[in-house]
């Protein structure tokens, strides 16, 4: 995508290309080739692939990143159970090991496919692309994307999800997304799970929590929750209607969305070109 | 730990392009990275070595270019340095500012040394 559509080109390398300097010769006589392609060009092809895999289902794809133990699957097993009803989903989870979380979700009577990575510290675009095949995308309205407990790897590779959640347990202390910036700054929804811990935990500052993410420059909403007594589901659920809504009406009208960080990234580049 | 998965996907990417150009070696990879692209240079270096073996890059140098961290404030207009967790406006101090550089992840440009027969006389 990127290499075609010129995003990359700004004022500060445009003449490499424009003025014949995309092959200059050096002294010792090779030549050098300017590329300015993203490294992950090839998975970003895949996701983008991925996308209109999602988009011509009319599905809603969201990905959720964490750390391991963050209450992913838990989060994902009461949502499966409060609106089983209203919407038909799917889930893919990643591990590195183990079926055990796809039969957690199977036991809620959704289909799930797990993708166990080996020694992979993280999901990328093929892996999903493999998984898609094995599920009938036709019979879901919303497919959740469990990506490998992780809080830095997950970050740097676009599944072609429409959404990233980032969860951050109380256990985990509020300044974790000082300390890991990059999967914060992907969020499009913050989630601060097992909240009904915090009658035990005298050091997290809710807060605080959120002013760190403020810090990453991200707008989106941070909502305390728990999967165990209920508390913040209305808001997150309210939140996933919207976007149900928001995904049929940009099907509607042909367009689709890149997660958060991606978009804002393009459109960066898109303006560096003015 | 997902750099040497980043490596493999760029020296995929240094083939194509050296098979287009019809060389023979590449001498010199490029690339620009930012704070926030989450890749870390030191670790992809290491992970280069090992990935680069048996490739057309085998030989190569790789140079990381770092990215300072900018970001532009979406209510004062002001443009800032930041640091990775502090990316709020160094101005007004409101937080909903925008990332001007600082997570580029970019192959920059590959140095090779072209097939010895003469340039140009290809049927491209």
């Amino acid at each position: 995508m990127c290499d075609t559509c010129g995003c990359n080109i700004t004022d500060g390398n445009r003449h490499l290309i424009e003025e014949g300097g995309k092959h200059a010769h050096t002294d010792d006589g090779s030549v050098a080739v300017e590329v300015l392609q993203n490294l992950l060009n090839a998975n970003d092809h895949q996701a983008a692939h991925n996308r209109e895999h999602f988009d011509r289902h009319q599905l809603l794809t969201i990905n959720l990143m964490s750390s391991p133990g963050s209450g992913k699957t838990r989060l994902l097993e009461t949502t499966i159970d409060t609106i089983k009803k209203r919407y038909r989903m799917g889930v893919i989870e990643g591990d590195l090991e183990t079926e055990n979380d796809a039969q957690r979700i199977r036991q809620k009577g959704v289909e799930a496919v797990q993708i166990t990575t080996g020694t992979a510290c993280h999901l990328d675009a093929h892996m999903i692309h493999h998984a898609l095949h094995q599920m009938n995308l036709d019979e879901l309205d919303i497919l959740f994307i469990e990506n490998v407990g992780n809080l830095v790897c997950p970050a740097s590779f676009d599944l072609g999800q429409h959404l990233n959640i980032t969860l951050l347990s109380v256990t985990e202390g509020d300044d974790k997304p000082a300390k890991y910036p990059v999967i914060f700054r992907a969020a499009d929804h913050v989630l601060i799970t097992k909240s009904d811990l915090l009658v035990m935990l005298d050091d997290f500052n809710t807060e605080k929590a959120e002013q760190a993410v403020r810090h990453l420059a991200v707008e989106a909403p941070v909502t305390l929750i728990s999967a165990k007594n209920g508390e913040g589901f209305e808001t997150w659920l309210t939140w996933l209607d919207e976007q149900v809504q928001k995904q049929a009406e940009r099907r509607a009208k042909g367009e689709t969305t890149n997660p958060k960080l991606q978009t804002e990234g393009i459109h960066m580049h898109a303006q560096d070109t003015r | 730990m997902h750099e040497l998965s980043i490596c493999q996907a760029m020296l995929t990417q240094v083939e194509e392009i050296a098979q287009r150009e019809h060389a023979s070696q590449v001498t010199r990879i490029l690339i620009r990275i930012g704070p926030l692209s989450g890749v870390v240079p030191e670790l992809l270096q290491q992970a280069f070595t090992i990935a680069r073996a048996g490739s057309v890059a085998a030989s190569a140098e790789l140079e990381t270019e770092l990215q300072s961290i900018r970001v532009r404030c979406q209510q004062c207009g002001a443009e800032c340095d930041a640091e990775t967790n502090r990316l709020i406006c160094c101005e007004c101090g409101d937080f909903r500012t925008q990332l001007i550089s600082g997570d580029e992840l970019l192959l920059a440009s590959v140095e090779l040394t072209r097939e010895p027969e003469e340039e140009g006389t290809g049927d491209d």
